[in-house]
C-alpha cells in the first residue's frame, strides 16, 4: 500500500470522476483501488481490482471498527495479493458475491448496510475461505503497530524508562 | 567460565533442559561441585534481546514445533496445534512467566486423603507435605526474591490493581494483595528494581523478574562445574543391559546426531517433552518406554482449572501499564466443598496487549459484538483465573507417530478434557470475578477461556507406590535408579497456586539428594 496526497499523479477530481463505488473504497479504473478521499490508494498486481475492494469491505465487516482507516485493512488483506493466493481468493470472493446474489443483491458491495453483509457472511462463516481471512486478520489487523493508538494501546515503554514515573497507577476515579 | 565436558565423560550429570526446573537444578548441582552438561534446545537470549511486542516475542521465544490436540478443551478447537504457550530457550518458560511465587497450602499435598474419591478423577497423595517441604520453599523463595516473604516488600499495585482490589473488598474479600511475586520490590538485591513497564510475558528487559536465563544459568557457569550446550535437542536416552541410563542422543545446532555420555540424566523438559522423551526412548527392554513399568508416563496431565474475566468501565484503566500480575485474591483458593467443587482457585490481575488480546479474548468470534469489546481496550480491567484442576488418567501425552518434528521424531498429542469439577469450579469463578467488576461499576464483562496452557503439569507423577506413578519421593523413576524428573511433570496433585515455586524448591531438594547420593556411591 501506498499512502498518498495524490495517487499515481491523479488529481482528487480526476480520481473521483473515474472511480466507481465499491464499499468505501473506490475501483479507479483496472487493477487500481483508492479511498474517496484519495488519502490512501493501492494498486493491485494479482486480484482485480473489484476483487480486492470486496475483500477489503469483507476483512471491516468481519472486524469492524468505526475508527480505523481503510489503509489498515488494505495492508491486512494485501499479502493475499499475490500469484501463489489471488485464484483461491477471487473464487473464495466468487462464492461470495454469488451468496449475496442467493439473497437478492447484486453483489457483496450492493449490500448497502453492514447487518445484510453480515448475514451473507454468516451464511459462509464455516468455510475455509471465511476461516482464513478472518483468522489472517488477527495479527494482520491487530498487529499494526498504526492501529495500536486508536485503541488507546501503547506498546512498548521500555525505551521511555517504563511507568514508574508515568502512570502506572494514575487512576483517578475508583 | 564455561566447563566443556568431553562427549565421553561419563562422569558428568546432564540434565535436559535450562528452565525452572533444570536451571534451578543444574545451578545447585553446579554449586555443590557435581560436573553438569545442560543440553538445552533453544538459544541464549538475554534481557537486552528480549523484544517488548507480544507477537515477535512469542517468534523469538515459544516452543512451535509441531505438536496435535484431541479432546473437547477448546484448544483443541482453536489452537489445535498449539495447545501450549512454553518457551523454547535457555531460560525455559521462566523467560515468559509472570513471577507468581506461592505455596501449596496444607492440605493440597494430600488431595485423595483430603478430597476422598472424586469419580472420574485419578486422585493421590503426595508422598511429601507441607512440613518437608517448609524449609526447601524459603530457600526458593530467598533464590528468588520473592516479595511479602522473607522480609521483602511487596509490589505496589498499578491500575489494574486498584481496580480489582476494590471490587474485591466491594465482595467482602480479605486476602488481597500485590501478591508473591518472585520480581524485585526494593533495592535490596542483586536485581533491578520493577520499573512497570509491562511486557512480563516478553522477558524482562530491566532482569527485575527472576529467569533461570539470566541467574541460575551464569551463575552455575561461573562456577567452572555447568556446562550448558544451547540449540542441543535431546531425541533419546540410552541405557545398558543392567537398566540404568549411561547418556542421551542430541541433535546439536548443527542437525548433527552426538552422544553424550552421563552417569545420571535428570529430565526437566516440561510436562509435553519430558514424557515424549521417555516414550521415544523406548527400547527391546523398556517397550513402553523408561521409567513406564505403571503404566502412568503421559497420563494425569493437569493445566490448572484457568480463564479470565475481563471487564469494560465507563472510564480509563490502562491495564497493561506496569506488573503483568502483581495482584491476588486468596480467599477462595480454600477447601470448601460446599460451593459445589473440591479444590480451590486464586484470582490474578492479568493483562494482554491489543495483539494478544484480539487472539485469546474469545477465539474465532468476528463482528460488532467482538470489535466492540476491543473498541472499550482503554478502560478494561483484567484477571486470570488458577485453580486446580482434577488429575484424569485419559487426559494424557501420547506419541502421534503420524506426525514427525524437524528431526523425524514422532511428536506429541495432548488429550484433554475437563472433568465437571474444573467446570464446576470455573463457572463459580466466573461469577465471582464478575462481581467483583460489577460492584466498582463495569458497564460489560467477558468470562473468557482459557488460554494455551501456560501450567503444564503431573506427566510423570510422583507417588508413593511404583504402581501408582513415575518417580519417587526425589524425582527419581521408580524403575531406573540414576534417571531423575526434575520438572513440573512430577507433579501428583497441581494445587492451587501456580506452580514455579514448588518446582524450583523440589529442584533445589532434589539437588541435594543427587549430591548426597553420589558422595555415598548409591548412584
Ligand atoms: C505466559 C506465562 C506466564 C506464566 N506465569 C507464571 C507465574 O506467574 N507463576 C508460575 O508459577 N508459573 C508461571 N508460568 C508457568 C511457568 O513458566 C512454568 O510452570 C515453568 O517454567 C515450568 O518449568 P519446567 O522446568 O517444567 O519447564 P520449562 O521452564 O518450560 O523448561 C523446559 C525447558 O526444556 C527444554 N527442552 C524441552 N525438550 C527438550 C529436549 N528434548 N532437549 C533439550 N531441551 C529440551 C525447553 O526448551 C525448555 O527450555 C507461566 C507460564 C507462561 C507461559
Ligand atoms: S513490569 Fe517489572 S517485572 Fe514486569 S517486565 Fe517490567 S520491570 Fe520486569
Amino acid at each position: 500500500m501506498e499512502r498518498t496526497e495524490r495517487p499515481r499523479g491523479l488529481t482528487r477530481r480526476q480520481l473521483l470522476s473515474r472511480a466507481t463505488a465499491a464499499g468505501t473504497a473506490f475501483v479507479v479504473g483496472a487493477g487500481f483501488v483508492a479511498a474517496p478521499n484519495a488519502v490512501w490508494a493501492y494498486e493491485t498486481t494479482h486480484l482485480d481490482a473489484r476483487a480486492f475492494a470486496t475483500l477489503v469491505q469483507m476483512a471491516r465487516d468481519i472486524y469492524p471498527h468505526d475508527r480505523i482507516p481503510d489503509e489498515n485493512y488494505v495492508a491486512a488483506v494485501k499479502g493475499y495479493d499475490t500469484a501463489d493466493a489471488a485464484s483461491a481468493i477471487t473464487a473464495g470472493l466468487a462464492a461470495l458475491d454469488a451468496a449475496a446474489q442467493g439473497k437478492g443483491f447484486g453483489s457483496y458491495l450492493d449490500a448497502g448496510w453492514e447487518r445484510d453483509r453480515v448475514d451473507i457472511l454468516r451464511g459462509m462463516e464455516e468455510s475455509a475461505f471465511f476461516q482464513q481471512i478472518r483468522g489472517g486478520l488477527v495479527t494482520g489487523l491487530y498487529n499494526q503497530k498504526a492501529v495500536w493508538p486508536i485503541f488507546g494501546y501503547e506498546g512498548e515503554s521500555f525505551s521511555k524508562g517504563g511507568y514508574i514515573d508515568r502512570g502506572f497507577d494514575d487512576i483517578n476515579w475508583l | 567460565m564455561a566447563a566443556p565436558f568431553d562427549l565421553n565423560d561419563d562422569s558428568v550429570v546432564v540434565i535436559i533442559g535450562t528452565g525452572a526446573g533444570g536451571g534451578t537444578l543444574a545451578n545447585e548441582l553446579a554449586q555443590k561441585g557435581v560436573k553438569v552438561v545442560a543440553l538445552e534446545a533453544g538459544g541464549r537470549y538475554l534481557p537486552d534481546d528480549y523484544i517488548n511486542d507480544e507477537w515477535e516475542s512469542f517468534g523469538q521465544l515459544a516452543w512451535v514445533d509441531p505438536r496435535t490436540t484431541s479432546g473437547d478443551w477448546r484448544v483443541a478447537k482453536d489452537f489445535s496445534g498449539l495447545p501450549a504457550w512454553i518457551v523454547k530457550a535457555v531460560g525455559g518458560t521462566t523467560t515468559h512467566w509472570a513471577g507468581a511465587s506461592l505455596r501449596f497450602q496444607e492440605h493440597e499435598w494430600k488431595a485423595a486423603t483430603t478430597y476422598g474419591a472424586v469419580q472420574g478423577a485419578n486422585l493421590l497423595d503426595w508422598p511429601i507435605d507441607a512440613a518437608e517441604m517448609d524449609p526447601w520453599y524459603t530457600k526458593a523463595e530467598d533464590k528468588m526474591g520473592v516479595t511479602r516473604t522473607g522480609n521483602r516488600p511487596g509490589l505496589p499495585g498499578n491500575n489494574n490493581f486498584k481496580v480489582f482490589e476494590a471490587g474485591a473488598k466491594a465482595l467482602g474479600y480479605k486476602e488481597v494483595h500485590t501478591g508473591r511475586m518472585a520480581i524485585q520490590s526494593s533495592d535490596e538485591g542483586d536485581r533491578v528494581t520493577c520499573q512497570q513497564t509491562g511486557f512480563c510475558f516478553q522477558g524482562c528487559k530491566w532482569g527485575a523478574k527472576w529467569s533461570t536465563a539470566y541467574t541460575e544459568v551464569p551463575a552455575g557457569e561461573a562456577t567452572g562445574n555447568l556446562e550448558v550446550r544451547e540449540r542441543a535437542h535431546v531425541a533419546r536416552i540410552l541405557h545398558n543391559e543392567a537398566g540404568k541410563v549411561t547418556g542421551v542422543e542430541y541433535f546439536d545446532a548443527d542437525g548433527h546426531l552426538q552422544m553424550q555420555k552421563a552417569r545420571i540424566v535428570c529430565l526437566a523438559g516440561n510436562s509435553f517433552e519430558s514424557p515424549r522423551l521417555l516414550l521415544n526412548s523406548a527400547s527391546s527392554m523398556f517397550p513402553d518406554g523408561l521409567a513406564n513399568s505403571s503404566g502412568q508416563v503421559g497420563r494425569n496431565y493437569m493445566r490448572h482449572m484457568t480463564g479470565s474475566v475481563y471487564a469494560v468501565f465507563d472510564k480509563p484503566v490502562r491495564m497493561w501499564r506496569g506488573t503483568t500480575m502483581a495482584g491476588i485474591v486468596q480467599d477462595e483458593a480454600r477447601y470448601d466443598p460446599s460451593r459445589g467443587f473440591v479444590g480451590g482457585y486464586e484470582l490474578e490481575t492479568l493483562s494482554l496487549g491489543i495483539p494478544f488480546m484480539a487472539a485469546f479474548l474469545d477465539p474465532g468470534a468476528w463482528g460488532r459484538e467482538f470489535t466492540t469489546a476491543l473498541d472499550g481496550y482503554e478502560n478494561m480491567a483484567g484477571m486470570w483465573i488458577v485453580g486446580e484442576d482434577m488429575p484424569q488418567e485419559t487426559n494424557r501425552v501420547t506419541l502421534n507417530m503420524d506426525v514427525k518434528d524437524q528431526h523425524g521424531l514422532p511428536v506429541v498429542n495432548v488429550n484433554f478434557s475437563d472433568h465437571p469439577n474444573d467446570k464446576a469450579m470455573r463457572a463459580h469463578a466466573y461469577k465471582q470475578g464478575i462481581a467483583m467488576y460489577e460492584a466498582v461499576g463495569a458497564t460489560r464483562v467477558f468470562p473468557t477461556p482459557p488460554y494455551p496452557s501456560t501450567h503444564n503439569l503431573g506427566t510423570n507423577r510422583m507417588s508413593e507406590n511404583a504402581r501408582d506413578g513415575v518417580v519417587n519421593r526425589w524425582g527419581q523413576t521408580h524403575d531406573i535408579a540414576n534417571l531423575f524428573i526434575s520438572d513440573g511433570s512430577q507433579f501428583t496433585t497441581g494445587a492451587a497456586e501456580n506452580p514455579t515455586l514448588t518446582i524450583v524448591a523440589l529442584a533445589i531438594r532434589q539437588a541435594d539428594h543427587i549430591a548426597s547420593e553420589m558422595a555415598k556411591g548409591n548412584i
